[in-house]
């Protein structure tokens, strides 16, 4: 038998899940992980979690989206700039000139929110460090339950208040439908 | 009176001290109570029946009129941009009318995923992965026309500033490369947003997969999607954030097609309400397609408990408030021109509804100021072949719409020397109606091999969901 990762528990239904992770919480445990298959409102504040810092990496995209379209514009047709491979030509078009932010904003727009969405989805999957395909939650017996309409908690093994048997009563204690283990 | 109240110290303010609103109940997002289990069997069940025998012979129907776009570009590329019916002045017919047409089309979807997420209109769940397919695949289709209207294709990367031998950058004062921008940015997020919304039912799909492949397939593309809730968390904020990103951006794409037009200085064209018009416009055409390719789904996996009656209410009223918005646009497009008293903004509205041009005009006003007005009523709301065949003249009137704007104003140009009449050839018919086919097959294939609702979404917002029901 492999190494074991964690204890898991299965519950039915949402409020169920909502009360075993407020008591997970409380009993300070810090490793620890519920698995639902849709989000489920209010079980942030239940588990104690804080809001998701996704927005950061949503601001720094696009703020360089901006800064990227309009220096492109500026470079591009109203500057006589050397840069390797690539120079600039001042293009006249019309009597207009060579550069104004009027002009440049429709495509600094668009490329500001292009990245914006690169960032916020590139945010994303680094923080739920994703792609990972051989989590121990994805080799458990009843996995395609999760997906569908059952709710587990599981704590890890390396949670420092963890104690195989008393972490397993106190599971227990949650009125679960059941109590499993995770293998590494 | 605040020193009466601090020195009396009794008087109360004006609140009451219990405040029970008036519980009005919300019709059920899903019909019949279904459960959780319920709801992934039906949509899972989908993706993994035997291909059903109408899948195939839609899909080669499909094929066979998708083969109609490849001939007309095919021919266009061999023979040259003259075998288009265009002359000068009207060097835009079909292909920008085609193009604004699908672009429109898409933004449904994104109305749909993103706005509607915004102001939490929860009856989106249903109907978005759908959507958002169809913004997809006709931004595909709309794609297909300003890049082989450049005429010589293979030059088309022109458009993007990609450095090159000849150091020539593109000019960046045109509206016509901002539409490259706006449309390219929009398919690419329109990609992500459905991408990131599919995770979790990939997810779904993999962890029921039987064989192999299956499982690998749908693995990879889940991202090892475990529905933690430490990643919900992260995923529900990527989610909401891109809602908030994709707004802005659906709105700027079709105020900038627009632009194509406005910042024209052609009468007809030349109007500030066209942004606001064209994307009342847009949402307008897109609800009646989402409808169009609603219906037949509903209908035929027996959806009726996912898509109810309340979902096609939702979605006609707002086909008769935007058709609606698009009628008085026509309308004060008109006392503008009056009321601006300029003789050729006068003459090209005037042109508009009785010149040569005037059946484009009517057909337009019949199907889309007048067809929707019959969804004020419920038993016309409530009969679903009525409400199908009302969103297919949305669709053909929101054609003839872009039609009538580009080509009745080219036609008579300021010199009454080069008035024409423009007609498509049959090489521009093939190419348009081949991109039906070309729109069928990837919607074909989306509902063959991805789950067409948002599950995890319909679940949330199902009765049994809410984990504080029982304190009620």
């Amino acid at each position: 038998m492999d190494k074991q990762y964690g204890l898991i528990a299965k519950f039915d239904t949402p409020a169920d899940i909502m009360h075993a992770a407020e008591k997970v919480r409380d009993a300070g445990f810090k490793k620890w992980d519920v698995i639902t298959p849709f989000p489920l409102h209010g079980l942030d504040s239940a588990m104690g979690l804080k809001r998701s810092v996704v927005g950061r990496f949503t601001i720094v995209g696009g703020t360089f989206g901006l800064t990227a379209g309009m220096l492109m514009i500026w470079f591009t047709g109203g500057s006589e700039l050397s840069l390797p491979f690539m120079e600039g030509y001042k293009l006249i078009v019309g009597g207009k000139p060579y550069f104004s932010p009027q002009f440049a904003f429709p495509v600094a727009y668009e490329m500001t929110i292009l990245f914006s969405a690169f960032a916020s989805i590139g945010g994303m999957f680094i923080l739920n460090k994703l792609p990972r395909h051989h989590h121990p939650v994805l080799k458990y017996k009843d996995v395609r339950a999760s997906s569908d309409d059952k709710f587990f908690l599981y704590i890890e093994n390396e949670d420092p208040q963890f104690d195989d048997e008393k972490t397993r009563a106190f599971l227990n204690d949650l009125e679960p439908v059941e109590v499993g283990e995770l293998e590494e | 009176m605040a020193s009466a109240h601090a020195s009396t110290g009794e008087v109360k303010p004006a609140i009451l001290d219990e405040v029970n609103p008036v519980d009005i109940p919300r019709p059920a997002l899903v019909a019949n109570d279904r459960s959780f289990s319920w709801i992934t069997d039906k949509i899972c069940g989908i993706v993994e029946e035997k291909t059903p025998t109408w899948w195939w012979v839609c899909f080669v129907l499909a094929c066979g009129t998708a083969s109609f776009t490849v001939m007309g570009l095919v021919y266009l590329v061999s023979t040259g941009t003259g075998v288009w019916g265009l002359a000068n002045p009207a060097n835009w017919g079909w292909a920008i009318v085609n193009f604004v047409f699908w672009i429109g089309i898409g933004h449904a979807g994104t109305l749909i995923s993103a706005i509607l997420c915004l102001l939490r209109q929860k009856w989106r769940t249903s109907i978005n992965r759908a959507a958002e397919a169809m913004t997809i695949f006709a931004v595909v289709c709309a794609g297909i026309f300003p890049v082989f209207h450049v005429g010589r294709v293979w030059m088309a990367w022109f458009l993007f500033p990609i450095p090159n031998a000849n150091a020539i950058w593109p000019n960046f004062k045109s509206a016509l490369l901002w539409d490259v921008f706006a449309v390219s940015t929009y398919g690419t997020v329109s990609v992500l947003f459905w991408y990131v919304g599919l995770i979790p039912d990939l997810a779904s799909v993999r962890d029921r997969a039987t064989s192999k492949i299956r499982q690998v397939l749908y693995g990879i593309f889940s991202m090892g999607w475990r529905g933690s809730n430490r990643q919900w968390s992260n995923y529900e904020m990527c989610y909401l954030l891109l809602a908030g990103l994709s707004t802005p951006l659906v709105l700027s794409v079709h105020t900038i097609v627009s632009f194509d037009f406005a910042i024209s200085l052609l009468p007809g064209w030349h109007t500030t309400i066209f942004p606001p018009y064209f994307v009342a416009g847009a949402i307008f055409s897109g609800f009646g397609m989402v409808l169009t390719l609603m219906l037949p789904l509903r209908a035929i996996y027996r959806l009726d408990d996912l898509i109810t009656q309340y979902h096609i209410d939702c979605m006609t009223k707002i086909i008769l408030a935007t058709g609606t918005m698009v009628g008085y646009a026509y309308g004060m497009e008109f006392f503008i021109a009056a009321y601006g008293a300029n003789d050729f903004e006068i003459f090209a509205f005037v042109n508009r509804a009785f010149g040569n041009y005037a059946w484009a005009y009517w057909i337009m006003i019949s199907c889309n100021v007048i067809s929707p007005q019959f969804f004020w009523f419920k038993k016309v709301r409530q009969n679903t072949a009525l409400v199908w065949i009302i969103t297919i003249f949305v669709n053909i009137g929101m054609w003839f719409e872009r039609f009538v704007i580009a080509v009745t104003t080219l036609t008579r140009d300021f010199l009454p020397s080069s008035w024409g009449y423009y007609s498509p050839t049959i090489v521009d018919i093939f190419t348009y109606v081949g991109t039906f086919g070309v729109f069928s097959v990837l919607f074909l294939l989306f509902l063959r091999f991805l789950p067409l609702m948002a599950m995890a979404e319909i679940k949330a917002v199902t009765p049994q969901a809410d984990a504080h029901a029982h304190k009620r």
